[in-house]
Protein backbone atom coordinates (compact mmCIF):
# COMPACT_ATOMS: atom_id res chain seq x y z
CA UNK A 1 0.00 0.00 0.00
CA UNK A 2 1.50 3.33 -1.03
CA UNK A 3 0.50 6.66 0.46
CA UNK A 4 1.68 8.84 -2.40
CA UNK A 5 2.51 7.99 -6.00
CA UNK A 6 3.90 10.49 -8.44
CA UNK A 7 3.68 9.38 -12.08
CA UNK A 8 5.53 11.12 -14.92
CA UNK A 9 5.07 14.54 -13.39
CA UNK A 10 6.05 17.50 -15.52
CA UNK A 11 5.76 21.06 -14.22
CA UNK A 12 6.81 24.35 -15.77
CA UNK A 13 7.39 27.96 -14.81
CA UNK A 14 6.47 29.68 -18.03
CA UNK A 15 8.75 28.20 -20.69
CA UNK A 16 11.14 26.74 -18.12
CA UNK A 17 10.57 23.06 -17.36
CA UNK A 18 11.04 22.60 -13.61
CA UNK A 19 10.14 18.89 -13.34
CA UNK A 20 10.85 16.33 -16.09
CA UNK A 21 8.70 13.16 -16.03
CA UNK A 22 9.26 12.69 -12.34
CA UNK A 23 8.06 9.42 -10.78
CA UNK A 24 8.37 8.02 -7.27
CA UNK A 25 6.19 6.69 -4.49
CA UNK A 26 6.25 6.63 -0.72
CA UNK A 27 4.75 4.31 1.88
CA UNK A 28 2.80 5.41 4.97
CA UNK A 29 5.04 6.31 7.91
CA UNK A 30 8.05 7.16 5.78
CA UNK A 31 10.13 10.29 6.19
CA UNK A 32 11.37 11.13 2.72
CA UNK A 33 14.09 13.75 2.42
CA UNK A 34 14.52 15.52 -0.89
CA UNK A 35 17.86 17.19 -1.40
CA UNK A 36 19.29 19.05 -4.35
CA UNK A 37 20.88 22.30 -5.39
CA UNK A 38 18.93 25.50 -5.96
CA UNK A 39 16.77 25.19 -9.07
CA UNK A 40 16.58 21.38 -8.83
CA UNK A 41 12.77 21.58 -8.70
CA UNK A 42 12.30 20.57 -5.05
CA UNK A 43 9.92 23.39 -4.12
CA UNK A 44 8.00 23.03 -7.39
CA UNK A 45 7.52 19.34 -6.57
CA UNK A 46 6.29 20.17 -3.07
CA UNK A 47 3.93 22.87 -4.36
CA UNK A 48 2.64 20.49 -7.05
CA UNK A 49 1.86 17.80 -4.45
CA UNK A 50 0.12 20.42 -2.26
CA UNK A 51 -1.93 21.79 -5.16
CA UNK A 52 -0.32 25.23 -5.16
CA UNK A 53 1.30 24.64 -8.55
CA UNK A 54 -0.53 23.01 -11.46
CA UNK A 55 1.56 20.41 -13.32
CA UNK A 56 1.26 20.26 -17.10
CA UNK A 57 1.52 16.49 -17.29
CA UNK A 58 1.44 13.39 -15.08
CA UNK A 59 -0.57 12.16 -12.11
CA UNK A 60 -0.44 12.58 -8.35
CA UNK A 61 -2.14 9.71 -6.52
CA UNK A 62 -2.81 10.04 -2.79
CA UNK A 63 -4.17 7.00 -0.93
CA UNK A 64 -5.09 5.51 -4.30
CA UNK A 65 -7.04 8.56 -5.47
CA UNK A 66 -6.05 10.86 -8.29
CA UNK A 67 -5.68 14.32 -6.73
CA UNK A 68 -3.88 15.97 -9.66
CA UNK A 69 -6.78 18.32 -10.47
CA UNK A 70 -7.93 18.95 -6.90
CA UNK A 71 -7.53 22.48 -5.55
CA UNK A 72 -5.10 23.14 -2.69
CA UNK A 73 -7.78 23.50 0.00
CA UNK A 74 -9.37 20.17 -0.99
CA UNK A 75 -6.01 18.44 -0.73
CA UNK A 76 -5.55 19.94 2.73
CA UNK A 77 -8.95 18.55 3.72
CA UNK A 78 -7.91 15.23 2.16
CA UNK A 79 -4.80 15.02 4.36
CA UNK A 80 -1.94 16.81 2.57
CA UNK A 81 -0.44 19.85 4.28
CA UNK A 82 2.46 22.02 3.16
CA UNK A 83 4.74 24.15 5.30
CA UNK A 84 5.84 26.38 2.44
CA UNK A 85 9.24 27.88 1.83
CA UNK A 86 9.29 31.29 3.50
CA UNK A 87 6.51 30.09 5.87
CA UNK A 88 3.78 32.29 4.32
CA UNK A 89 2.13 33.20 7.62
CA UNK A 90 -0.51 35.91 7.93
CA UNK A 91 1.49 38.82 9.41
CA UNK A 92 -1.48 40.58 11.01
CA UNK A 93 -3.01 37.46 12.56
CA UNK A 94 -1.99 36.25 16.02
CA UNK A 95 -0.62 32.75 16.60
CA UNK A 96 -3.78 31.45 18.28
CA UNK A 97 -6.01 32.52 15.39
CA UNK A 98 -3.50 31.17 12.86
CA UNK A 99 -3.71 27.73 14.49
CA UNK A 100 -7.51 27.76 14.84
CA UNK A 101 -7.86 28.88 11.21
CA UNK A 102 -6.35 25.63 9.95
CA UNK A 103 -8.54 23.32 12.07
CA UNK A 104 -10.48 21.77 9.21
CA UNK A 105 -10.06 18.03 9.77
CA UNK A 106 -10.55 15.75 12.78
CA UNK A 107 -7.65 13.66 14.10
CA UNK A 108 -5.00 13.43 16.78
CA UNK A 109 -3.89 17.02 16.31
CA UNK A 110 -5.85 19.77 17.96
CA UNK A 111 -4.96 23.05 19.65
CA UNK A 112 -3.79 21.32 22.86
CA UNK A 113 -1.77 18.51 21.24
CA UNK A 114 -0.09 20.97 18.86
CA UNK A 115 0.97 23.11 21.82
CA UNK A 116 2.31 19.97 23.54
CA UNK A 117 4.38 19.10 20.47
CA UNK A 118 5.51 22.70 19.95
CA UNK A 119 5.74 24.16 23.49
CA UNK A 120 7.62 27.22 22.22
CA UNK A 121 4.26 28.48 20.89
CA UNK A 122 2.60 28.74 24.33
CA UNK A 123 4.09 32.10 25.40
CA UNK A 124 3.46 33.75 22.02
CA UNK A 125 -0.16 32.77 21.34
CA UNK A 126 -1.42 36.38 21.41
CA UNK A 127 1.43 37.83 19.34
CA UNK A 128 1.06 38.70 15.70
CA UNK A 129 2.85 36.28 13.40
CA UNK A 130 4.61 39.09 11.54
CA UNK A 131 6.39 40.20 14.71
CA UNK A 132 7.91 36.81 15.58
CA UNK A 133 11.48 35.59 15.07
CA UNK A 134 12.24 33.23 12.18
CA UNK A 135 12.33 30.17 14.44
CA UNK A 136 9.05 31.09 16.10
CA UNK A 137 7.46 31.69 12.71
CA UNK A 138 8.63 28.28 11.50
CA UNK A 139 7.09 26.65 14.57
CA UNK A 140 3.81 28.49 13.89
CA UNK A 141 3.90 27.33 10.25
CA UNK A 142 4.40 23.71 11.37
CA UNK A 143 1.67 24.08 14.00
CA UNK A 144 -0.70 25.49 11.38
CA UNK A 145 -0.04 22.51 9.12
CA UNK A 146 -0.51 20.06 12.00
CA UNK A 147 -3.88 21.61 12.87
CA UNK A 148 -5.13 20.27 9.51
CA UNK A 149 -4.34 16.74 10.77
CA UNK A 150 -2.27 15.77 7.75
CA UNK A 151 -1.47 12.20 6.79
CA UNK A 152 1.27 13.62 4.62
CA UNK A 153 3.21 16.65 5.83
CA UNK A 154 5.35 18.52 3.30
CA UNK A 155 8.12 20.56 4.89
CA UNK A 156 9.82 22.88 2.40
CA UNK A 157 13.21 24.31 3.42
CA UNK A 158 12.65 24.01 7.16
CA UNK A 159 15.98 25.49 8.19
CA UNK A 160 16.17 28.31 5.63
CA UNK A 161 17.06 31.60 7.32
CA UNK A 162 16.99 30.14 10.83
CA UNK A 163 19.74 30.13 13.46
CA UNK A 164 21.21 26.67 14.31
CA UNK A 165 19.44 26.78 17.71
CA UNK A 166 16.10 27.51 16.05
CA UNK A 167 16.68 24.68 13.54
CA UNK A 168 17.42 22.28 16.42
CA UNK A 169 14.13 23.28 18.03
CA UNK A 170 12.18 22.63 14.85
CA UNK A 171 13.86 19.28 14.17
CA UNK A 172 13.20 18.11 17.74
CA UNK A 173 9.50 18.13 16.90
CA UNK A 174 9.82 15.79 13.89
CA UNK A 175 9.99 12.46 15.81
CA UNK A 176 6.77 13.46 17.63
CA UNK A 177 5.03 14.03 14.31
CA UNK A 178 6.19 10.68 12.99
CA UNK A 179 5.12 8.94 16.18
CA UNK A 180 1.63 10.38 15.63
CA UNK A 181 1.49 8.52 12.30
CA UNK A 182 2.24 11.45 10.03
CA UNK A 183 4.30 10.73 6.91
CA UNK A 184 6.73 13.47 6.00
CA UNK A 185 8.42 14.74 2.86
CA UNK A 186 11.23 17.03 3.83
CA UNK A 187 13.11 19.39 1.53
CA UNK A 188 16.40 20.27 3.17
CA UNK A 189 19.64 21.95 2.09
CA UNK A 190 21.52 20.65 5.13
CA UNK A 191 22.53 17.17 4.01
CA UNK A 192 23.60 16.00 7.48
CA UNK A 193 20.25 16.89 9.01
CA UNK A 194 18.33 15.43 6.07
CA UNK A 195 20.15 12.07 6.29
CA UNK A 196 19.68 11.96 10.06
CA UNK A 197 15.95 12.73 9.99
CA UNK A 198 14.87 10.69 6.94
CA UNK A 199 14.15 7.01 6.38
CA UNK A 200 14.65 7.48 2.64
CA UNK A 201 16.46 10.06 0.59
CA UNK A 202 15.93 11.38 -2.92
CA UNK A 203 18.40 13.65 -4.64
CA UNK A 204 17.16 15.90 -7.45
CA UNK A 205 19.09 17.66 -10.16
CA UNK A 206 17.59 19.89 -12.84
CA UNK A 207 14.07 18.56 -12.34
CA UNK A 208 15.00 14.87 -12.31
CA UNK A 209 15.66 12.29 -9.60
CA UNK A 210 19.32 11.32 -9.87
CA UNK A 211 19.64 9.28 -6.69
CA UNK A 212 17.22 7.48 -4.40
CA UNK A 213 17.60 5.02 -1.57
CA UNK A 214 17.23 4.22 2.12
CA UNK A 215 18.92 6.99 4.13
CA UNK A 216 21.07 4.47 6.02
CA UNK A 217 22.33 2.81 2.83
CA UNK A 218 23.56 5.96 1.08
CA UNK A 219 26.98 7.41 1.76
CA UNK A 220 27.48 11.14 2.08
CA UNK A 221 29.92 10.97 -0.87
CA UNK A 222 27.36 9.29 -3.15
CA UNK A 223 24.75 11.91 -2.29
CA UNK A 224 27.24 14.76 -2.80
CA UNK A 225 28.18 13.36 -6.22
CA UNK A 226 24.52 13.19 -7.22
CA UNK A 227 23.90 16.65 -5.73
CA UNK A 228 26.54 18.22 -7.96
CA UNK A 229 25.73 16.08 -11.01
CA UNK A 230 28.88 14.00 -10.91
CA UNK A 231 26.93 10.74 -10.88
CA UNK A 232 23.71 10.82 -12.89
CA UNK A 233 22.94 7.13 -12.76
CA UNK A 234 19.69 6.62 -10.88
CA UNK A 235 19.57 3.86 -8.31
CA UNK B 1 -25.58 76.22 21.06
CA UNK B 2 -26.04 76.72 17.31
CA UNK B 3 -22.63 75.26 16.49
CA UNK B 4 -23.07 72.40 18.94
CA UNK B 5 -26.35 71.59 17.20
CA UNK B 6 -24.67 71.69 13.78
CA UNK B 7 -21.90 69.47 15.08
CA UNK B 8 -24.31 66.89 16.53
CA UNK B 9 -26.41 66.84 13.37
CA UNK B 10 -23.19 66.32 11.41
CA UNK B 11 -22.17 63.43 13.66
CA UNK B 12 -25.56 61.76 13.19
CA UNK B 13 -25.40 62.30 9.43
CA UNK B 14 -21.95 60.71 9.62
CA UNK B 15 -23.63 57.57 10.97
CA UNK B 16 -25.50 57.25 7.67
CA UNK B 17 -22.33 57.83 5.68
CA UNK B 18 -20.52 55.21 7.77
CA UNK B 19 -23.34 52.71 7.18
CA UNK B 20 -23.23 53.52 3.48
CA UNK B 21 -19.44 53.18 3.32
CA UNK B 22 -19.13 50.02 5.45
CA UNK B 23 -19.80 47.63 2.55
CA UNK B 24 -17.44 49.49 0.22
CA UNK B 25 -14.69 49.48 2.83
CA UNK B 26 -15.23 45.80 3.71
CA UNK B 27 -15.12 44.65 0.09
CA UNK B 28 -12.01 46.70 -0.60
CA UNK B 29 -10.32 45.53 2.60
CA UNK B 30 -10.79 41.84 1.79
CA UNK B 31 -10.64 41.69 -2.00
CA UNK B 32 -9.02 44.99 -3.03
CA UNK B 33 -12.03 45.61 -5.26
CA UNK B 34 -13.51 49.11 -5.57
CA UNK B 35 -17.16 48.48 -6.30
CA UNK B 36 -18.30 51.43 -8.44
CA UNK B 37 -21.85 50.00 -8.41
CA UNK B 38 -21.99 50.46 -4.62
CA UNK B 39 -24.31 53.49 -4.65
CA UNK B 40 -26.56 52.05 -7.34
CA UNK B 41 -26.83 48.77 -5.41
CA UNK B 42 -27.89 50.71 -2.29
CA UNK B 43 -30.64 52.33 -4.34
CA UNK B 44 -31.54 48.90 -5.76
CA UNK B 45 -31.86 47.65 -2.16
CA UNK B 46 -34.22 50.51 -1.37
CA UNK B 47 -36.37 49.69 -4.42
CA UNK B 48 -36.41 45.96 -3.58
CA UNK B 49 -37.52 46.76 -0.03
CA UNK B 50 -40.23 49.09 -1.28
CA UNK B 51 -41.55 46.53 -3.77
CA UNK B 52 -41.57 43.77 -1.12
CA UNK B 53 -43.44 45.64 1.59
CA UNK B 54 -45.87 47.32 -0.81
CA UNK B 55 -46.62 44.11 -2.73
CA UNK B 56 -46.99 41.90 0.33
CA UNK B 57 -48.73 44.60 2.34
CA UNK B 58 -46.35 44.22 5.28
CA UNK B 59 -44.50 46.77 7.38
CA UNK B 60 -41.29 48.41 6.08
CA UNK B 61 -39.42 46.52 8.83
CA UNK B 62 -40.75 43.24 7.40
CA UNK B 63 -39.72 44.45 3.95
CA UNK B 64 -36.22 45.12 5.29
CA UNK B 65 -36.02 41.63 6.82
CA UNK B 66 -36.90 40.07 3.46
CA UNK B 67 -34.75 42.44 1.41
CA UNK B 68 -31.50 41.64 3.23
CA UNK B 69 -31.37 37.91 2.24
CA UNK B 70 -32.21 38.94 -1.34
CA UNK B 71 -29.26 41.34 -1.26
CA UNK B 72 -27.01 38.59 0.14
CA UNK B 73 -27.99 36.29 -2.74
CA UNK B 74 -27.39 39.12 -5.21
CA UNK B 75 -23.96 39.50 -3.60
CA UNK B 76 -23.13 35.83 -4.28
CA UNK B 77 -24.28 36.25 -7.90
CA UNK B 78 -22.27 39.48 -8.19
CA UNK B 79 -19.17 37.68 -6.92
CA UNK B 80 -19.40 34.65 -9.19
CA UNK B 81 -20.73 36.39 -12.33
CA UNK B 82 -18.93 39.75 -12.31
CA UNK B 83 -16.20 40.27 -9.72
CA UNK B 84 -14.46 36.88 -9.90
CA UNK B 85 -14.25 36.69 -13.72
CA UNK B 86 -13.18 40.34 -13.95
CA UNK B 87 -10.46 39.92 -11.30
CA UNK B 88 -8.68 37.53 -13.67
CA UNK B 89 -8.26 40.44 -16.09
CA UNK B 90 -6.24 42.62 -13.71
CA UNK B 91 -6.97 45.44 -11.27
CA UNK B 92 -8.68 47.76 -13.78
CA UNK B 93 -11.27 45.29 -15.10
CA UNK B 94 -13.35 45.02 -11.86
CA UNK B 95 -13.56 48.84 -11.83
CA UNK B 96 -14.92 48.86 -15.37
CA UNK B 97 -17.18 45.87 -14.75
CA UNK B 98 -18.77 47.42 -11.63
CA UNK B 99 -19.07 50.77 -13.43
CA UNK B 100 -20.97 48.94 -16.17
CA UNK B 101 -23.12 47.24 -13.55
CA UNK B 102 -23.97 50.65 -12.05
CA UNK B 103 -25.12 51.93 -15.45
CA UNK B 104 -27.23 48.82 -16.06
CA UNK B 105 -28.70 48.96 -12.56
CA UNK B 106 -29.65 52.66 -12.85
CA UNK B 107 -31.25 52.26 -16.26
CA UNK B 108 -33.14 49.06 -15.43
CA UNK B 109 -34.58 50.78 -12.33
CA UNK B 110 -35.49 53.81 -14.47
CA UNK B 111 -37.26 51.63 -17.05
CA UNK B 112 -39.28 49.88 -14.31
CA UNK B 113 -40.03 52.71 -11.87
CA UNK B 114 -39.62 55.83 -14.00
CA UNK B 115 -37.97 59.02 -12.77
CA UNK B 116 -40.31 59.53 -9.78
CA UNK B 117 -38.70 60.22 -6.43
CA UNK B 118 -39.54 57.60 -3.80
CA UNK B 119 -39.39 57.59 0.00
CA UNK B 120 -40.38 55.32 2.91
CA UNK B 121 -40.99 58.34 5.16
CA UNK B 122 -44.79 58.16 4.82
CA UNK B 123 -44.78 54.45 5.75
CA UNK B 124 -42.73 54.55 8.95
CA UNK B 125 -45.08 56.74 10.96
CA UNK B 126 -43.69 59.19 13.50
CA UNK B 127 -40.19 57.76 13.21
CA UNK B 128 -39.60 59.86 10.09
CA UNK B 129 -40.07 63.15 11.95
CA UNK B 130 -39.90 62.22 15.64
CA UNK B 131 -37.16 63.86 17.69
CA UNK B 132 -35.92 64.36 21.22
CA UNK B 133 -35.42 67.88 22.52
CA UNK B 134 -32.36 68.09 24.76
CA UNK B 135 -31.52 71.56 26.03
CA UNK B 136 -32.75 73.30 22.92
CA UNK B 137 -31.17 70.80 20.55
CA UNK B 138 -33.43 68.53 18.55
CA UNK B 139 -32.10 65.04 17.95
CA UNK B 140 -33.85 63.06 15.23
CA UNK B 141 -34.96 59.60 16.36
CA UNK B 142 -34.40 58.17 12.89
CA UNK B 143 -30.89 59.67 12.65
CA UNK B 144 -30.09 58.07 16.04
CA UNK B 145 -31.45 54.74 14.79
CA UNK B 146 -29.31 54.93 11.64
CA UNK B 147 -26.26 55.87 13.74
CA UNK B 148 -26.95 52.91 16.05
CA UNK B 149 -27.31 50.66 13.00
CA UNK B 150 -23.92 51.86 11.75
CA UNK B 151 -22.34 51.10 15.13
CA UNK B 152 -24.02 47.69 15.18
CA UNK B 153 -22.87 46.84 11.65
CA UNK B 154 -19.29 47.95 12.23
CA UNK B 155 -19.08 46.40 15.70
CA UNK B 156 -20.73 43.19 14.52
CA UNK B 157 -18.36 42.95 11.58
CA UNK B 158 -15.41 43.55 13.89
CA UNK B 159 -16.61 40.75 16.19
CA UNK B 160 -17.23 38.45 13.24
CA UNK B 161 -13.72 39.04 11.93
CA UNK B 162 -11.98 38.62 15.28
CA UNK B 163 -14.01 35.90 17.01
CA UNK B 164 -15.36 33.47 14.42
CA UNK B 165 -13.88 30.90 12.06
CA UNK B 166 -15.41 32.59 9.00
CA UNK B 167 -13.86 35.84 10.25
CA UNK B 168 -10.42 34.21 10.47
CA UNK B 169 -10.90 32.82 6.98
CA UNK B 170 -11.86 36.24 5.65
CA UNK B 171 -8.79 37.82 7.28
CA UNK B 172 -6.52 35.06 5.99
CA UNK B 173 -7.91 35.43 2.46
CA UNK B 174 -7.41 39.20 2.65
CA UNK B 175 -3.79 38.82 3.78
CA UNK B 176 -2.54 35.99 1.54
CA UNK B 177 -4.97 34.02 -0.59
CA UNK B 178 -2.48 31.28 -1.59
CA UNK B 179 -1.47 30.71 2.03
CA UNK B 180 -5.14 30.65 3.04
CA UNK B 181 -5.80 27.87 0.51
CA UNK B 182 -2.82 25.95 1.90
CA UNK B 183 -4.47 26.25 5.33
CA UNK B 184 -7.60 24.49 4.01
CA UNK B 185 -9.63 27.62 3.32
CA UNK B 186 -11.96 27.57 0.31
CA UNK B 187 -11.16 31.13 -0.73
CA UNK B 188 -13.81 31.19 -3.49
CA UNK B 189 -16.54 30.59 -0.90
CA UNK B 190 -14.96 33.09 1.47
CA UNK B 191 -14.95 35.77 -1.24
CA UNK B 192 -18.60 34.99 -2.05
CA UNK B 193 -19.50 35.26 1.66
CA UNK B 194 -17.62 38.56 1.86
CA UNK B 195 -19.54 40.02 -1.08
CA UNK B 196 -22.82 38.71 0.36
CA UNK B 197 -22.04 40.40 3.68
CA UNK B 198 -21.06 43.63 1.92
CA UNK B 199 -24.36 43.55 0.03
CA UNK B 200 -26.29 43.15 3.29
CA UNK B 201 -24.54 46.32 4.50
CA UNK B 202 -25.45 47.99 1.19
CA UNK B 203 -29.07 46.93 1.68
CA UNK B 204 -29.16 48.45 5.17
CA UNK B 205 -27.76 51.69 3.76
CA UNK B 206 -30.43 51.65 1.05
CA UNK B 207 -33.13 51.22 3.71
CA UNK B 208 -31.66 54.12 5.69
CA UNK B 209 -31.61 56.26 2.54
CA UNK B 210 -35.25 55.50 1.78
CA UNK B 211 -36.35 56.15 5.38
CA UNK B 212 -34.42 59.32 6.07
CA UNK B 213 -34.56 60.92 2.63
CA UNK B 214 -35.66 60.18 -0.88
CA UNK B 215 -34.28 58.17 -3.74
CA UNK B 216 -34.73 57.72 -7.46
CA UNK B 217 -33.12 55.38 -10.01
CA UNK B 218 -30.20 57.75 -10.56
CA UNK B 219 -29.49 58.46 -6.88
CA UNK B 220 -26.65 55.92 -6.82
CA UNK B 221 -23.92 58.26 -8.10
CA UNK B 222 -23.96 60.71 -5.18
CA UNK B 223 -24.25 57.80 -2.69
CA UNK B 224 -21.12 56.22 -4.17
CA UNK B 225 -19.32 59.54 -3.88
CA UNK B 226 -20.21 59.95 -0.18
CA UNK B 227 -19.25 56.36 0.57
CA UNK B 228 -15.96 56.73 -1.27
CA UNK B 229 -15.16 59.97 0.56
CA UNK B 230 -15.92 58.41 3.95
CA UNK B 231 -13.68 55.43 3.17
CA UNK B 232 -10.77 57.59 2.00
CA UNK B 233 -11.05 60.01 4.93
CA UNK B 234 -11.20 57.13 7.43
CA UNK B 235 -8.47 55.05 5.78
CA UNK B 236 -9.12 52.41 3.15
CA UNK B 237 -10.15 49.02 4.48
CA UNK B 238 -10.40 50.15 8.13
CA UNK B 239 -13.87 49.50 9.62
CA UNK B 240 -13.72 51.94 12.55
CA UNK B 241 -11.84 54.36 10.32
CA UNK B 242 -14.92 54.28 8.08
CA UNK B 243 -17.07 55.46 11.01
CA UNK B 244 -14.64 58.29 11.73
CA UNK B 245 -14.53 59.12 8.00
CA UNK B 246 -18.33 59.24 7.87
CA UNK B 247 -18.51 61.48 10.93
CA UNK B 248 -15.81 63.84 9.61
CA UNK B 249 -17.69 64.06 6.30
CA UNK B 250 -21.03 64.63 8.06
CA UNK B 251 -19.63 67.30 10.40
CA UNK B 252 -17.89 69.07 7.51
CA UNK B 253 -21.17 69.16 5.60
CA UNK B 254 -23.07 70.32 8.70
CA UNK B 255 -20.62 73.09 9.53
CA UNK B 256 -20.31 74.11 5.86
CA UNK B 257 -24.08 74.24 5.55
CA UNK B 258 -24.30 76.43 8.65
CA UNK B 259 -21.89 78.94 7.15
CA UNK B 260 -23.74 78.99 3.84
CA UNK B 261 -26.39 76.61 2.50
CA UNK B 262 -24.44 76.17 -0.74
CA UNK B 263 -21.27 75.27 1.15
CA UNK B 264 -22.66 72.04 2.64
CA UNK B 265 -21.57 69.68 -0.14
CA UNK B 266 -18.46 71.65 -1.05
CA UNK B 267 -17.18 71.57 2.53
CA UNK B 268 -17.45 67.74 2.55
CA UNK B 269 -15.63 67.45 -0.77
CA UNK B 270 -12.97 69.93 0.39
CA UNK B 271 -12.23 67.88 3.53
CA UNK B 272 -12.03 64.74 1.37
CA UNK B 273 -9.58 66.46 -0.97
CA UNK B 274 -7.38 67.73 1.87
CA UNK B 275 -7.26 64.28 3.48
CA UNK B 276 -6.55 62.63 0.12
CA UNK B 277 -3.64 65.00 -0.59
CA UNK B 278 -2.32 64.49 2.96
CA UNK B 279 -2.48 60.70 2.54
CA UNK B 280 -0.73 60.86 -0.83
CA UNK B 281 1.94 63.11 0.70
CA UNK B 282 2.31 60.81 3.71
CA UNK B 283 2.62 57.76 1.46
CA UNK B 284 5.31 59.48 -0.62
CA UNK B 285 3.28 59.32 -3.85
CA UNK B 286 2.75 63.07 -4.04
CA UNK B 287 6.38 64.00 -3.29
CA UNK B 288 7.55 61.45 -5.90
CA UNK B 289 5.16 62.97 -8.45
CA UNK B 290 6.32 66.53 -7.66
CA UNK B 291 9.94 65.39 -7.95
CA UNK B 292 9.25 63.89 -11.38
CA UNK B 293 7.43 67.09 -12.40
CA UNK B 294 10.37 69.28 -11.27
CA UNK B 295 12.81 67.08 -13.20
CA UNK B 296 10.65 67.33 -16.32
CA UNK B 297 10.47 71.15 -16.02
CA UNK B 298 14.22 71.38 -15.45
Amino acid sequence: MTLLTIENLKACHGLLVALHDLSFSMAPGEVLAIVGANGAGKSTLMRSIAGAHRPVQGRIMFRGQDVTRLSAHRRVRGGIALVPEGRRLFPGMNVQDTLHLAACRKGVWNFETVLEALPQLKPILKRQAGLLSGGQQQAVAIGRALMTNPELLLLDELSLGLSPVAVDGVYEALPKLRAAGTSIILVEQDLRRAMAAATRLVCMLEGRIVLSGAAGSLTREAVMDAYFGLNRQAH
Amino acid sequence: MFWLNQFLQGVLLGGYYALLAAGLSFLFGVMRVINLAHGSLAVLGAFIMMVIYQTLGISPLGGLALMLPVMALLGVALQFCIIEPSLKGGALVPLLATFGLALICDNVLFSIFGADTQSFAADIGTLSYGSWAIGGIFISQLACLVFAAALLVLGGTQLLLSRTQIGRRIRATAEDEDAARLSGVDTRLVRAATTALAMVMVGLAGAALGASGSFDPYAGGPQLLYAFEAVVIGGTGSLWGTLIGGIVLGVAQGVGGALNTHLSQIAGHAVFLVVLIARLYQGGALSAYLRRLRMRVA
